[in-house]
């Protein structure tokens, strides 16, 4: 469904959406709180978009450089063109070693390639460990956030949801008591896991090793209890330098929920004696949207989540209207790049606002993109009537004579049709008036005033 | 200085009177404007509408009705917007680089190019600026709530120097308003959604009219609250500067 039907559909119950919208502009409040803070802010959001430019610019020595360096440290490094490729690596890995428990902390990449269905039906267990993302498993929904997989689900029914599953007491929606509820749940499942993996925040070329940043210490709780640690990235997620992973860790956690940093950002360079660790590099499109000048700096993107949190229309209609693995603004040129008959509705959700452009850590011009696409899509998807009055209107805007016979035509349309028709018949009069039509024109009084 | 004067369409069709003060304000200043009978649109709405290549047209017609002033100078941040910035789609021509060069919104024109803040302004009301989003972010008439810098805003700098006038903070100060152009049709309810959220934070913090840099946003604003009856009008930041009886 395009994004309006489903916007329309969420947009019915506004006591719903008031609080959506709340709840994550309570966010974007904690991240101008965060970032307020930081001296040279601007400035570190420019050091981190230059570094990012050239990693793109130079990403096929920096990924050789990294995969060198990973080697030599013992990690086993595996490349994937595309989802398919992905998936199959995890589970020829898993089925190497027997592993039939899987523990996974957060990575929009596995969302990406569908892999916890894809290795379910191969007959292994794959339990999200990340909190929002496990409420969102057991009630078997995609991730609504990038951030905050769950946040479209009150406590409530959270407390339900953990009551139909997991045979418990109800709390009556106490987050503190179904927090340790679902941490005797996570225990159990991470003491029986055969192997762990985790997402890849930061790649670091120099070493070879990687960084991933979590709130709830999931990643590392399954990468130290299991043998097998695989950790999925996509390409882009290579920094040069150890010293450049500073300015990042600085900028994301403050930007995706105010905190000056995530709880745990952990490390990893090489596998524990007598345990294996994979690295699984994807492109997946990737290097498609690299060899588009206009849209590249999408890559930028470090999956902080605030142009979500920021942008009204998100928090107004929520993740699932936008029918996308990765929702909200960075998702919406993000789409159209992996499949623009899919996603074609989703640069028009917009009104251009950009306060995602502003928001974003890396310096994502996401509402350029986001004007760009439309100039992709509407020439090529537009129905044959709507390019017809964009060619009718363009010819007119180029001539006066047109232009005004239009005008009048327009608004003495206005003037004598009654109010009760515009009223149900226009999608502009369902919520709102027509402008009243004064009597004669800014024109008109120009040339009567004026010229004469 | 010889000033172009450029109106949206739908300030020339539906609200004459903030055309009208734009030009007396102007004028007032000592300023001589001509107002090019034979001017049209923009472009914008079909650009924005994806349409990009069928708004040449109108970029040419712009800047050959435009090209012989010193400044062009509009009351609406978000056509200018479109100058500025998206006439880079047409052949290179002095006359488009001209005018992208010396079009300016009004505020931004009274601040920087005429420095002056003070117009000589009445007008006896509690008063919320909505900020247009494409004055703001797109010609930064102000700092966003997003970005980290000193605090500034050419809009409000004038209206502060209005006497009489009581300027309101809002919970949210720039939050989009949910016009975006066709944005208004295509998503027509969340459009009117995100318009009556602007509309509550105003009233609630006492606020008796809203004004704003682009009657777009004011036009989609007007046509909820009449449509709902609210206790609250709408004055384009124009007939505001040019208001000069209590």
């Amino acid at each position: 469904m395009s994004h309006p039907k489903l916007a329309n559909i969420f947009l019915k119950n506004e006591d719903r959406v008031n609080w959506h919208d709340k709840a994550l502009w309570f966010v974007r409040e904690k991240r101008d709180a965060a970032v307020n803070k930081v001296k040279g802010w601007e400035e570190l959001r420019e050091v981190a978009a230059s570094i990012k430019a050239n990693v793109l610019s130079n990403l096929d020595n920096y990924l050789l450089q990294f995969e060198e360096n990973a080697i030599k440290n013992g990690i086993k490094v595996h490349w994937a063109k595309n989802a398919t490729e992905h998936n199959e690596i995890v589970l020829k890995i898993l089925q190497e070693n027997g592993a039939k428990h899987l523990v996974k902390s957060k990575s929009m990449l596995t969302e990406e390639c569908g892999l916890n269905q894809y290795l379910e039906n191969s007959g292994i267990e794959v339990i999200d460990t990340d909190l929002g993302e496990r409420i969102v498993q057991l009630a078997n929904e995609p991730p609504s956030h990038i951030v905050l997989p769950a946040i479209h689900k009150r406590k409530e029914e959270i407390d339900a949801l953990f009551v139909e599953k997991w045979g418990i007491k109800g709390g009556n929606g106490n987050a503190e008591y179904l927090t340790r509820e679902a941490r005797k749940h996570l225990r159990e499942k991470f003491l029986i896991a055969d192997a762990a993996i985790t997402g890849v925040n930061f790649a670091i070329a120099e070493n070879g090793g990687f960084v991933v940043c979590t709130n709830e210490g999931n990643a590392d709780m399954g990468t130290h209890l299991a043998n097998i640690h695989i950790a999925c990235m996509g390409i882009e997620k290579i920094i040069p330098k150890m010293e450049h992973l500073g300015v990042f860790l600085r900028l994301l956690a403050r930007s995706a929920t105010g905190q000056p940093i995530t709880t745990y950002s952990s490390h990893f360079f090489k596998p524990r004696p007598g345990t294996q660790l994979h690295v699984v590099i994807v492109d997946n499109g990737r290097s498609q949207l690299l060899g588009r000048p206009e849209f590249r700096k999408s890559l930028h993107c470090i999956r902080c989540g605030a142009c979500l949190n920021t942008c009204p229309v998100f928090r107004k209609t929520g993740g699932y209207s936008y029918e996308s693995v990765i929702p909200g603004p960075i998702g919406s040129i993000l789409g159209p790049g992996i499949d623009m008959e899919k996603y074609n509705s989703l640069p028009f959700a917009s009104t251009l606002c950009g306060s995602c452009t502003d928001v974003c850590p890396v310096k994502i011009d996401i509402h350029s993109q986001l004007y760009k696409w439309r100039q992709i899509i509407s020439p090529k998807k537009g129905t044959s009537i709507k390019k017809l009055a964009a060619r009718v209107t363009g010819k007119i805007f180029g001539n006066p004579i047109l232009f005004r016979l239009a005008a009048t035509i327009g608004t003495g349309f206005l003037r004598f049709l009654p109010g009760s028709l515009t009223k149900n018949l226009t999608a502009w009069g369902k919520g709102r008036e027509l402008p009243k039509v004064p009597k004669q024109s800014f024109r008109d009084w120009y040339i009567k005033n004026r010229k004469e | 200085m010889k000033v172009g004067l450029f109106l949206p369409c739908y300030i020339d069709q539906f609200y004459p009177k903030v055309g009208m003060d734009t030009l007396q304000l102007l004028e007032r200043l000592g300023l001589e404007v001509v107002y090019p009978t034979n001017q049209t649109c923009c472009g914008q709405p079909i650009a924005n509408a994806g349409f990009e290549n069928n708004s040449v047209k109108a970029a040419f017609h712009f800047a050959e009705q435009f090209q012989e002033f010193d400044y062009v100078v509009s009351p609406s941040g978000s056509c200018v917007y479109h100058v500025k910035n998206h006439y880079d789609i047409t052949p290179d021509s002095k006359a488009i680089e001209k005018v992208r060069g010396n079009t300016y919104e009004l505020c931004d024109f009274l601040v920087n190019i005429l420095k002056i803040t003070d117009v000589g302004a009445i007008f006896n009301h509690k008063v919320g600026l909505l900020q247009s989003c494409h004055g703001l972010r797109g010609l930064r008439l102000g700092k966003s709530s997003e970005q980290v810098a000193d605090d500034y805003s050419v809009c409000t700098d004038l209206l502060r120097r209005v006497i009489g006038i009581e300027l309101l903070n809002l919970s949210r100060g720039d939050e989009c308003c949910g016009f975006g152009g066709t944005f208004s049709i295509t998503e027509a309810p969340l459009s009117v959604k995100m318009g009556s959220d602007r509309i509550n934070d105003h009233l609630k913090n006492g606020v008796e009219v809203i004004t704003a840099t682009d009657m777009s946003c004011l036009m989609h604003m007007e046509g909820i609250i009449r449509r709902r009856k609210l206790p609250i009008r709408i004055e384009h930041i124009a007939s505001i500067l040019n208001s000069t009886t209590s």
